[in-house]
C-alpha cells in the first residue's frame, strides 16, 4: 500500500495515453465481428476440417488418422453431382441477370414515384418462408396444371423435352423445374445490389452522352452496363454462391437425376452417418467455389469496385 | 540505410509474419488433429443415470411428430393430454418438433452422447431408429410395474420386435402399414397392387412415388421378389436395390420421397405409390379418388416409439403418460383422431362407441387377414445400417 501515493508518474502524461486508447478503438470495434466469426464460422470450420480427415463409426467415435484419401473417394463418386451443381447454378445465375437487369434498371431509372412500391415487391416474397415458396411452385407446376397445359399446346415442351430438360408431359421431377425454383427463389438477391448501382449512377452521365451524340444503345454499352458492374459481379456472386449449394429445389422439385451436391451432403451426414465424406464434401464445395469466385472476379476486373 | 535494403534480406517484418504463419499452420494442424468425434455408445451407463425429479415436480416434456394427437374443437387444446393432466396432476410440455427421424438424430446426438440433458423426458421416434438409440444406451430402462395398462394391453403384434426383446426401453405410440395406394384418376380407373406393377407398368411411367424410408421401400420390394424383410441378407437387399435402380434408370420413379408424397398423389402427379396407412385414411376422406391395396407378397408394418431419453429427469411421470395412454378407451380416441393402427388390444369396442366406420377400418384396427401379412425389417448392425443406407442413398440420386 506504501507504493500508493497521491502524485501520479507524470513524464507520459495523459496525451499519449489518450492517444493509445484512441488507436486501439478501431480494435474494439472489430471484436464482436472477430469473435463471432472465431464462435460461429472459424471454429466450425477447423471442426469440419479436421472430421474431413478422420475414419471411425458412430459406435467407436471418429479419430484423427489423417485420410486424405476420403476427399478422392468423395470427388470420384459424387462429380456428376457436382457439375450438375455448377451448371444449374451457373443457368439460373444467368436467367437471374436476364429477368433481374431490365426490372432493376426499370426501378432505377422509370419508375418514378412508384419506385418504393416496386422494391417492396422484389422483397416481399421473403415475407414467407423459402420451403412454402418452393412448395408452392410445385402446385404451379402440377402435371395437370395450366401452366404445364399451356406449354404443351404451345408445344413448348416439345422444344424443351427434345433439350433434355423436361420430360414426357410434365415439368416437375425434371432439370427445368429445378432451375425454375433456383431462379426464382434467388431473383432478389440479384435484383437488389443491381438496383443499388445503378441508382447510383447520375443521370446526368446519359444526357451527357447523348449530347455526344451516343445512341441509347450505345450510351447502355458505353456508360450504364459499366458503371453497375460492381452490381453485376455482387448480384452474380450472392445468387451464384447459395444456389450452387443448395438442396431445397432439387429436393422437391427435381427427381433421382437433378440431386445436387447439397443433397449429397445432407444424405451423407444425416443418413449414411458418413460424417468424413460429408465434411470433406462440404470443404471440396467450398474450395471449388472460392476459385470459380476468384477467376470471376479477377476476369470482370472489379476487384477494386466490389 | 534503412531505405536500402534488399528484398530478399530476412527483416524483422517478415521474419515475424513467417513465424506467425508457421504457428498459425501449427496450430490449426494440432487443432485439427485434436478433435475427434467420441465414440457415440456408451452402454455401460457410466453417464447414465440423471436423477429423478418426478416425485416433487409434476412436469413433462414431450416431443412428438406433426398431427399426431387429437386436437379439439377451438383447434388447439389437445384433449387427452388435458385429461392426462387432470388425473395425474402431470402438467405436459408437449412440442411438435419431430420431422424426421434422421434430421432429430442429428439436432440431439451430441448432446446424448455426451450425456447431457436434452430438455425433453419422452421422444416418439420410428423403430429402427428407437433401434439404434437403445443400441447406444441412450434410452432409459421403462418399469412395467408402473406401467399396469400398458404392460397388459400391448397388442401382440407389437410385443417382441427385434430391436428390444421384451420391450423393455420403448412402447409403441402408433403402428405403421406400409402399403400401396394409387388415383384412380390418374390410373384411368385401373387397380395398382403390387410393387412389380409399380415398377413395371409402363402406365405409369414417371407417375410412381416410393418412400425415401428405405425400410419400407425395400421391405415391400423384398417382399414383392419372395424375400423375407425379417431375415433380408445382404445379397437379397443388393438384389432388390437392382431392381429399383432399373426402374429408376426406365424414368418409371417419379421421386422419392417423405410424408409431402400425399400432395402429389391427391393431385394426381402422382398415380401410385408406397403410401402410409395413416395418411391413406385422411387422403380418402378428401378425396374419393384415392385407392389403396394391400399386396398379396405383404406389407411393412413399423411403428413410432416412445423411449425415455437417459439424460430424462421424469421418467416416472413419462411413464404414467405411456401408461394412460394404453388404456383402451383413451386409446381409442387418439386413434380416432390420427386414424393410425393402434398398438392397444381390445380397442374396437371403444372406437366403435366413437366411430363404427373407423372400428371396422383395417387400415386402423388391422384384420386376421391382414395382420397375418404385416411383416417387419429385421434390425441390421452398425456397419449394415451404413452399407444398406449408402445404397440406398446412391439410389435416390444422393
Amino acid at each position: 500500500m506504501a507504493l500508493v501515493t497521491d502524485q501520479p508518474p507524470a513524464p507520459p502524461a495523459p496525451l499519449p495515453t489518450a492517444a493509445r486508447g484512441r488507436k486501439l478503438i478501431p480494435y474494439w470495434l472489430l471484436l464482436p465481428g472477430i469473435l463471432w466469426l472465431l464462435v460461429f464460422f472459424a471454429a466450425p470450420l477447423v471442426y469440419q476440417a479436421s472430421t474431413s480427415v478422420q475414419t471411425g463409426s458412430l459406435e467407436e467415435g471418429f479419430d484423427v488418422t489423417w485420410h486424405f484419401a476420403t476427399y478422392w473417394d468423395a470427388l470420384t463418386e459424387y462429380y456428376p453431382q457436382f457439375l450438375r451443381s455448377v451448371a444449374y447454378a451457373a443457368t439460373a445465375t444467368a436467367l437471374c441477370l436476364a429477368l433481374g437487369y431490365p426490372l432493376a434498371y426499370l426501378i432505377a431509372f422509370k419508375a418514378g414515384r412508384w419506385r418504393n412500391v416496386l422494391m417492396i415487391l422484389v422483397i416481399a416474397p421473403f415475407f414467407t418462408s423459402f420451403l412454402i415458396r418452393t412448395l408452392a411452385w410445385k402446385t404451379i407446376l402440377s402435371d395437370g396444371g395450366p401452366v404445364v397445359s399451356a406449354l404443351a399446346s404451345l408445344h413448348v415442351l416439345d422444344v424443351t423435352n427434345a433439350l433434355g430438360v423436361t420430360e414426357g408431359h410434365r415439368v416437375l421431377a425434371t432439370p427445368l423445374a429445378v432451375v425454375c425454383g433456383l431462379t426464382y427463389n434467388f431473383l432478389p438477391f440479384m435484383i437488389l445490389p443491381l438496383y443499388t448501382s445503378l441508382e447510383r449512377i447520375d443521370a446526368r452521365l446519359h444526357e451527357a452522352a447523348g449530347d455526344l451524340y451516343a445512341r441509347p444503345l450505345t450510351t447502355f454499352r458505353k456508360v450504364t452496363f459499366p458503371l453497375s458492374m460492381p452490381g453485376v459481379v455482387a448480384g452474380t456472386l450472392l445468387t451464384f454462391i447459395p444456389a450452387t449449394g443448395d438442396y431445397i429445389n432439387a429436393e422437391l422439385l427435381g427427381s433421382t437425376d437433378q440431386k445436387m451436391i447439397g443433397n449429397v451432403i445432407q444424405s451423407q451426414f444425416l443418413r449414411v452417418l458418413d460424417y468424413p465424406t460429408a465434411a470433406a464434401l462440404s470443404f471440396i464445395l467450398m474450395a471449388a467455389i472460392l476459385a470459380m469466385v476468384t477467376v470471376y472476379i479477377r476476369k470482370s476486373g472489379t476487384e477494386d469496385l466490389v | 540505410m534503412e531505405r536500402y535494403q534488399p528484398r530478399t534480406t530476412v527483416n524483422r517484418r517478415t521474419l515475424l509474419r513467417a513465424g506467425g504463419a508457421g504457428a498459425l499452420a501449427a496450430g490449426a494442424l494440432a487443432s485439427l488433429a485434436g478433435c475427434g468425434i467420441q465414440p457415440a455408445g456408451r452402454p455401460d451407463g457410466a453417464l447414465g443415470a440423471s436423477e429423478d425429479r418426478s416425485a416433487h415436480e409434476r412436469t413433462l416434456a414431450f416431443s412428438n411428430w406433426t398431427e399426431y394427437i387429437d386436437i379439439g374443437s377451438d383447434g388447439t387444446s389437445r384433449p387427452t393430454l388435458d385429461d392426462f393432466r387432470r388425473s395425474t396432476g402431470v402438467e405436459v410440455t408437449y412440442t411438435e418438433d419431430i420431422n424426421d427421424n434422421v434430421e432429430f438424430f442429428g439436432k440431439v446426438s451430441k448432446q446424448l452422447a455426451a450425456g447431457q440433458d436434452i430438455g425433453r423426458d419422452l421422444i416418439c421416434v420410428t423403430d429402427w431408429m428407437a433401434g439404434r438409440m437403445i443400441r447406444l444406451g441412450w434410452a432409459r430402462r421403462l418399469d412395467a410395474a408402473h406401467m399396469p395398462n400398458a404392460y397388459a394391453n400391448l397388442a401382440p403384434g407389437f410385443r417382441a420386435p427385434d430391436w428390444d426383446p421384451g420391450r423393455v426401453h420403448s412402447y409403441p405410440w402408433t403402428g405403421i402399414p406400409a402399403v400401396i395406394a394409387y388415383n384412380r384418376k390418374a390410373t384411368g380407373g385401373r387397380t395398382v397392387d403390387s410393387v412389380s406393377q409399380l415398377l413395371d407398368d409402363p402406365r405409369l411411367k414417371g407417375r410412381v412415388g416410393l418412400l425415401s424410408e428405405m425400410r419400407d421401400t425395400a421391405g415391400l420390394t423384398l417382399l414383392d421378389m419372395g424375400k423375407r424383410p425379417e431375415d433380408v441378407t445382404a445379397e437379397e437387399y443388393d438384389a432388390a436395390v437392382t431392381r429399383l435402380r432399373r426402374a429408376r434408370d426406365r424414368g418409371q420413379i417419379r421421386r422419392f420421397t417423405g410424408n409431402d408424397y400425399t400432395g402429389d398423389l391427391n393431385k394426381g402427379d402422382i398415380a401410385a405409390c408406397i403410401a402410409w396407412a395413416g395418411d391413406l385414411v385422411q387422403l380418402q376422406a378428401d378425396n374419393a379418388d384415392i385407392r389403396y391395396a394391400i399386396p398379396d407378397a405383404g406389407y411393412m408394418l413399423s411403428s413410432d416409439n416412445l423411449l425415455v431419453p437417459r439424460t430424462a429427469r421424469h421418467q416416472r411421470n413419462a411413464e404414467r403418460l405411456i401408461d394412460y395412454y394404453y388404456q383402451p378407451k383413451i386409446a381409442a380416441r387418439l386413434a380416432a383422431a390420427i386414424n393410425y393402427v393402434s398398438p392397444v388390444a381390445g380397442l374396437r369396442d371403444e372406437l366403435a362407441k366413437i366411430d363404427k366406420r373407423l372400428a371396422d377400418n383395417s387400415l386402423i384396427i388391422p384384420s386376421e387377414a391382414m395382420l397375418a401379412k404385416a411383416h417387419a425389417f429385421r434390425s441390421l448392425t452398425a456397419a449394415e445400417d451404413k452399407a444398406f443406407e449408402a445404397a440406398f442413398s446412391e439410389l435416390t440420386g444422393a
